[in-house]
């Protein structure tokens, strides 16, 4: 789950963000406490701590003085918008640069995306058709 | 931050062997250190320095601003697991419990109690007829329950099977967020610890080689693999820690970080790039102080 390439407040901060957009942290509820993220994932309370702070910081998460952390309103569109301007970068850019090593244009790869998203919306009527 | 221990230029010499030699620390208030290192390094050395069980050479000692030598009132605010603890011939592990707890304020003996059933220690035993795992969670229940300010923690796994081994990090981690102390964690098991770190020291035959967040470290090298004649290209001009070579293909580990520009720019020339955990940095920066 920790990997060795990122600062680990960095990956904290990621996995509660993830959470976040997935919907399983909904807008104004309880976020981990720290303690409860140090313990979970096993490392320094100080460093997940640092990653809590960096999501107060970015305005994700609200710290209610006595009672915890909550996510703020509206925190799940600026994470939206964040993760979909980074996807290109973090997604595409790989993805062309594999497909340029096996002689796969970019036209070549547009159209491998159609036909896999047309298979599987056409898998998925054939089960429901069944 | 407070800092609460405060070494300079401290020396230590047995003989014609060179211990410690020119250490220059400073430790802050409830953080957890790691001291790593090679067997010999000094890491022991150092701690029976700091608790006053040893005298250094040359040099000077602070502990909570105060020089720690019959110094009762600091003295009774450390606490200093052992790696081969010796406790009198006829105790039980009860006994040796009993005798912590007049010794340190902060002993807290429901978490004792709770210790001694998570490692199943048997407390009517007498502790020279303990396995070496029993004999290190003695050492290990003794250093958690007292809570002292500053606990010094010296390999205390051996022995301890790895579930043992586990509950003594959970309840480490677990502890030491209700109640924040100074923690100095001596470890080979680097990759076991790295995550509990928030500050590394890593002794090298006596001298400081790393003194170092655990955020700064991760990152401080990289790994890159593929083709031999890219990774040169690569290679050339920096400061190299590794080489292995399988073929056509070479992993060369090479200190400093990489950018996201070089990143994609050696991603584009087919080379892998890998990160360096604690562990490797560790091996690769000592080994290759000795080669020198």
């Amino acid at each position: 789950m920790i990997d060795d390439g990122k600062p680990i407040f960095v990956q904290i901060a990621e996995m509660v963000e993830d959470s976040i957009v997935d919907g399983s942290l909904p807008e104004g509820s309880q976020a981990p406490s720290t303690n409860e993220l140090a313990a979970f994932h096993r490392i320094n309370p100080a460093t997940a701590a640092k990653g809590v702070n960096m999501l107060v910081d970015k305005g994700v998460l609200l710290k209610r003085r006595g009672v915890g952390m909550f996510v703020a309103e509206g925190a799940r569109d600026v994470l939206l918008t964040e993760r979909r301007t980074a996807f290109a970068d973090r997604f595409i850019g790989p993805l062309l640069a594999e497909a340029d090593k096996l002689g796969l244009t970019a036209a070549d790869v547009a159209a491998l995306i159609r036909s896999r998203a047309g298979e599987d919306i056409s898998g998925t009527d054939e089960r429901t058709a069944r | 931050m407070t800092v609460v221990i405060e070494t300079r230029g401290l020396g230590k010499t047995y003989r014609e062997t060179v211990a410690l030699a020119d250490v220059t620390l400073s430790l802050e208030k409830d953080t957890i250190y790691g001291l790593l290192g090679r067997n010999g390094a000094g890491k022991s050395t150092l701690m029976s320095i700091i608790t006053a069980q040893n005298f250094a050479s040359t040099g000077d000692v602070r502990v909570f601003g105060e020089n720690p030598y019959e110094n009762a009132a600091v003295l009774g605010r450390m606490c200093f697991v052992r790696e081969s603890q010796k406790y009198p011939d006829d105790f039980k592990p009860s006994q040796a419990f009993a005798a912590a707890r007049m010794f340190f304020p902060n002993w807290d003996q429901g978490l004792a109690d709770d210790l001694v059933k998570a490692f199943l220690l048997p407390m009517n035993r007498r502790i020279k007829k303990l396995s070496r795992g029993q004999l290190s969670a003695v050492g290990v229940i003794i250093g958690l329950a007292a809570r002292a300010e500053i606990t010094f923690f010296d390999e205390p796994y051996l022995g301890l099977d790895a579930v043992a081994r586990q509950i003594f990090y959970d309840r480490l981690l677990e502890d030491y967020a209700e109640h924040p102390r100074t923690i100095v964690l001596s470890s080979h098991l680097i990759d076991e610890v790295a995550n509990l770190l928030e500050h590394v020291i890593v002794l090298d035959q006596g001298r400081v080689l790393i003194d170092a967040s655990a955020d700064d470290l991760r990152g401080r090298a990289v790994t890159v693999v593929g083709d031999a004649s890219a990774v040169s290209g690569f290679t050339s001009g920096r400061e190299v820690l590794h080489t292995e070579s399988l073929g056509r293909v070479t992993s060369a580990t090479v200190l400093g970080t990489i950018d996201a520009a070089e990143r994609d720019r050696l991603t584009a020339a087919g080379l892998d790039i890998a990160p360096v955990s604690l562990q490797q940095l560790v091996v690769r920066l000592t080994q290759k102080e000795e080669v020198r």
